[in-house]
């Protein structure tokens, strides 16, 4: 049993920058990761724009990496082990892992810090009617294939769902001379960011088609073809205004969910709304000692606001291992009339101030973002334009707090 | 011309069965499958339940191989290493289904399979998630799951180990009787054998009539599936039917061998080719979902993680298991629908032996066994321990949801029957098969096999030929990150 202060699962964006943070408060670390290097996702996203909040460049996704990766290799006080894939984490925070070159590794840590990110959704999940061929992919599976091995899926597109990795793809396959024909998403709005829908739809002509679903596809071996309709109530596809499409290649762009398979059967405390843990403004989860930043937590849109929570995780997990995080009683905040969730989910009163995350849950122009606590107003935010895809902050007093705390919006 | 004994025409679970057993005989034996793996019909997709043998009717041959076939699971699958559990199953009566359980229980007693009706209360403490309207049930102990494609590969794999031959996307295009001896013409090669099975699914009727046999006229019905997450698991413990109706044994939910909850069928009468298809309907899912309410009220469909098709072909209502008597020694398996995966091992014993009797063949001494592989998911620390230190390839977890190494992967692609394509490795290992349905691991599963084969990732498959899942390279080649 090898003993840490902290151990980080996950060594990408959010692993990398909670390690970091670990170590800036003197803490030894312990980063698993089950891909051969670190990185992450962030390795498959050669495409620019990342680090703009977080550096004030923009980078590519390999860049934005190497500059935690070189960070964190040059750090003796990080043990990083590669290829070593967690297979499971006690309450008392035994971590046990294993690898190809270490075989089963068992951490023994003063404090967890979960960042193994999320997956996307696939065929399954959405229960995809007609064959089962070649030509189905989800959008990151794509992405690394095209990005990581060199090889382009197919040539003729249709992208279910607008999510970020599927707007990226769009313009990736058309660099590469693919077509693609048709951006279908369900919802009236997208979840995807504005900048991506201008940058990787607009320029290049394709098509983006709102309450729009994929209601079969075609082929024996490989698909053939797709068929479209609106939707209507309840989202439900009108089949009398059904068109074929005809194509080789689907990619899906239907929604991420953060991977907590490890806490399967844990008393950790989940939210059925983010699918990631209830947390604390230190992102601690409900059992004490074990944090969770990134994806894992709550899907985000920018890396760079992942690097940011990771920090505060990490920071804190190096304080609960060496005893000087302080608890104490904690207030909930809930969200309310077009907030679909707001993150910290508990806070503690005290000094400082403390930045709510939420998203809403479509797009809103002219509101005010109201938050409360225990019943009385404390901040009010007046908003041009939210949208579900783009993800909020709001920062308050903690000194405000008197009792629960609530963010919703209005009028 | 290659010259065998015995031909198997078609790798379903009956096929490789027969196969299997004629592999205990002295004897050049050969099969011959159309796809790019064994278990490509409807041994592919079906519910994966062994049946106790109430359900058909007596003195049917239905009846007779399901019981015995039924009795064999236990020791097959523990010698094969195939996932099974004797579950037990339950048919599940509303007010006035009494009768109906009656019926069952006759037939149960009259084939010497064990049941009983339960009331409520037994049947609620079997399943406590039960519809609150199901009043009895029939409980037979010794139903049972199993993997069906596994099952159907480990019989590739023992025949294989025994020195049956299996050559894959191979079709017959020809079939011919002259003296003594079959004339066997695929899409790539002609062989001859003294003994023919007609073992072709779906397309038995199609073979007969290229030998000039008479083709009787079949009906296929393709029916929906869900899968759930293993998390579903417990949800129920044993395999719960409706009352069986004309369409057959209706929408169950069962634990699957493997750990998930499946959920259907549909049965939904189709021409041959669209059963071929064997396309998901969303109406089809709708009645899925209907049934399954009905039954299991509380079930979590958003733990829905595949929906897919399985394709069964009928012929009247009895399995057709017989000689031909125009061409003696063509031997006609058609129409083995349900309980045709519970009946395959008894099949197969049965036509061997008839092939064996026929042809005077000797029986070997004995079979080698099946090597166990490896398995992470199953593996003790000591034995995890053990293996990555001698193989440092099963310490790399290639799918993490469900948990297969490297070296899994690697022992599947090298199996005595080798997995070619991405969909034989999941088959066989379970890499892509969990809740991400290979959203990570896709891409590493066909870096393997293209390493592995020798061949660009280009030409790696999902499946049969066409199936390419990267046909093109990128133009401008950044080569690795």
């Amino acid at each position: 049993m090898e003993r840490f202060d902290v151990a980080v699962i996950g060594g990408g964006p959010a692993g990398m920058a909670a390690a970091l943070a670990a170590r800036e408060k003197g803490a030894t670390v312990a980063l698993l990761e089950r891909d051969d290097r670190l990185g992450g996702i962030l390795n498959q996203c050669i495409h620019n724009g990342f680090g703009l909040h977080y550096f004030g460049e923009e980078l590519t996704g390999p860049e934005y990496a190497k500059r935690f990766r070189d960070k964190v290799l040059a750090d003796a006080g990080i043990t990083v082990f590669l290829e070593a894939m967690v297979l499971s984490l006690t309450e008392d925070r035994v971590v046990t892992a294993l690898s190809p070159t270490k075989g089963l590794v068992e951490i023994e840590a003063g404090a967890v810090v979960l960042a193994m990110g999320c997956r996307e959704r696939s065929a399954g999940a959405i229960a995809l009617a007609g064959t089962r061929p070649a030509g189905i992919y989800t959008a990151g599976m794509a992405q690394r294939l095209c990005n990581v091995e060199g090889y382009l899926v197919g040539k003729e597109v249709v992208i279910l769902g607008s999510g970020d990795i599927g707007l990226i793809m769009a313009r990736r396959m058309t660099s590469e001379g693919a077509k693609v024909k048709l951006v279908a998403e369900i919802m009236p709005f997208s979840s995807g960011l504005k900048r991506n829908i201008v940058q990787c739809l607009n320029d290049y002509d394709i098509p983006l088609r709102y309450s729009t679903t994929v209601t079969r596809v075609t082929g024996k071996n490989r698909l053939t073809g797709v068929y479209v309709a609106p939707v209507g109530e309840g989202l439900r596809p009108d089949l009398s205004r059904e068109e074929y499409i005809p194509c080789d290649t689907l990619l899906l762009s239907v929604g991420l969910i953060p991977e907590n398979d490890l806490l399967t059967g844990s008393r950790v405390e989940m939210s059925r709304v983010t699918s990631g843990a209830v947390v604390d403004e230190y992102r601690q989860t409900s059992v004490p000692g074990i944090f969770s930043a990134g994806n894992v937590l709550h899907v985000h849109d920018l890396v760079d606001n992942v690097s940011e929570e990771a920090r505060i995780a990490g920071a804190a997990a190096a304080d609960y291992a060496q005893g000087a995080l302080s608890a104490g009683e904690t207030l909930s905040v809930t969200a309310a009339d077009g907030v679909r969730y707001a993150l910290p989910q508990r806070v503690h009163a005290g000094e400082g101030t403390v930045r709510l995350y939420f998203r809403v849950d479509k797009v809103y122009r002219g509101r005010t973002v109201v938050v409360t606590s225990g019943g009385e107003v404390i901040k009010r935010k007046k908003t041009l334009v939210m949208a579900p895809g783009e993800m909020q902050y709001i920062e308050v007093d903690r000194a405000l707090f008197k009792g629960d705390v609530s963010v919703r919006t209005e009028e | 011309m290659e010259k065998y004994d015995v031909i198997v025409i078609g790798g379903g679970v009956v096929g490789t069965a027969v196969l299997r057993s004629l592999s205990a005989y002295k004897a050049k034996v050969l099969l011959l499958e159309k796809s790019s793996d064994v278990a490509s019909g409807a041994s592919r997709a079906n519910s994966g339940i062994v049946h106790a043998g109430y359900d058909a009717e007596p003195g049917t041959k239905k009846a007779y191989f399901n019981v015995k076939g039924a009795a064999t699971f236990p020791s097959l699958t523990r010698e094969l290493h195939v996932p099974y559990k004797m579950t037990g199953s339950l048919v599940a009566a509303r007010e006035g289904g009494l009768p109906a359980l009656e019926e069952l229980k006759r037939r149960a007693d009259l084939n010497g399979v064990k049941a009983e009706i339960l009331p409520a209360e037994k049947v609620r403490a079997l399943e406590p998630n039960i519809s609150r309207e199901i009043l009895y049930a029939l409980y037979a102990p010794e139903a049972g799951v199993v993997s069906p494609y596994k099952l159907t590969i480990a019989q590739a794999d023992h025949a294989v180990v025994n020195g049956a031959e299996i050559r894959l996307e191979e079709k017959v295009v020809a079939l011919s009787k002259r003296g003594d001896e079959f004339f066997v013409r695929t899409d790539r090669g002609e062989y001859a054998a003294s003994y023919v099975v007609n073992a072709a699914g779906a397309g038995a009727a199609e073979v007969n009539g290229l030998i000039g046999e008479e083709a009787p006229v079949e009906t296929h019905a393709v029916g929906d599936y869900y899968i759930l997450d293993s998390t579903a698991a417990g949800i129920v413990n044993t395999v719960v039917f409706p009352l069986p109706d004309e369409k057959g044994k209706g929408i169950l939910v069962a634990p699957t061998a493997d750990g998930n909850v499946i959920l259907g069928p549909t049965s939904r009468k189709v021409p041959h080719d669209e059963a071929e298809r064997c396309e998901v309907t969303p109406e089809g899912l709708a009645l899925v979902r209907e049934g399954v309410l009905r039954l299991i009220p509380s079930v979590d469909l958003r733990k829905v993680i595949r929906v897919y098709a399985g394709t069964r072909t009928a012929v009247g209502g009895d399995f057709i298991i017989e000689e031909s008597t125009r061409f003696p020694r063509y031997f006609m398996l058609l129409g083995i629908c349900s309980p045709g995966l519970t009946s395959a091992p008894a099949i197969g014993e049965y036509v061997a032996g008839e092939a064996a009797a026929s042809l005077g063949l000797e029986k070997k001494q004995s079979m080698l066994p099946l090597p166990h592989k490896f398995r992470l998911s199953e593996a003790s620390a000591e034995e995890i321990r053990g293996k990555v230190l001698s193989d440092p390839s099963f310490g790399r977890i290639v799918c993490r949801c469900e948990k297969v190494t490297e070296g899994e992967i690697l022992a599947a692609i090298r199996s005595p029957l080798p997995a070619r394509t991405v969909d034989a490795v999941k088959r066989r290992v379970r890499a892509g098969m969990g809740r991400c349905q290979g959203g990570f691991c896709r891409p590493r599963v066909m870096e393997i096999l293209s390493r592995e084969l020798g061949v660009p990732l280009s030409e790696i498959r999902l499946g049969d030929a066409g199936s390419e899942i990267a046909p093109y390279e990128v133009k401008q080649n950044y080569g690795k990150i």
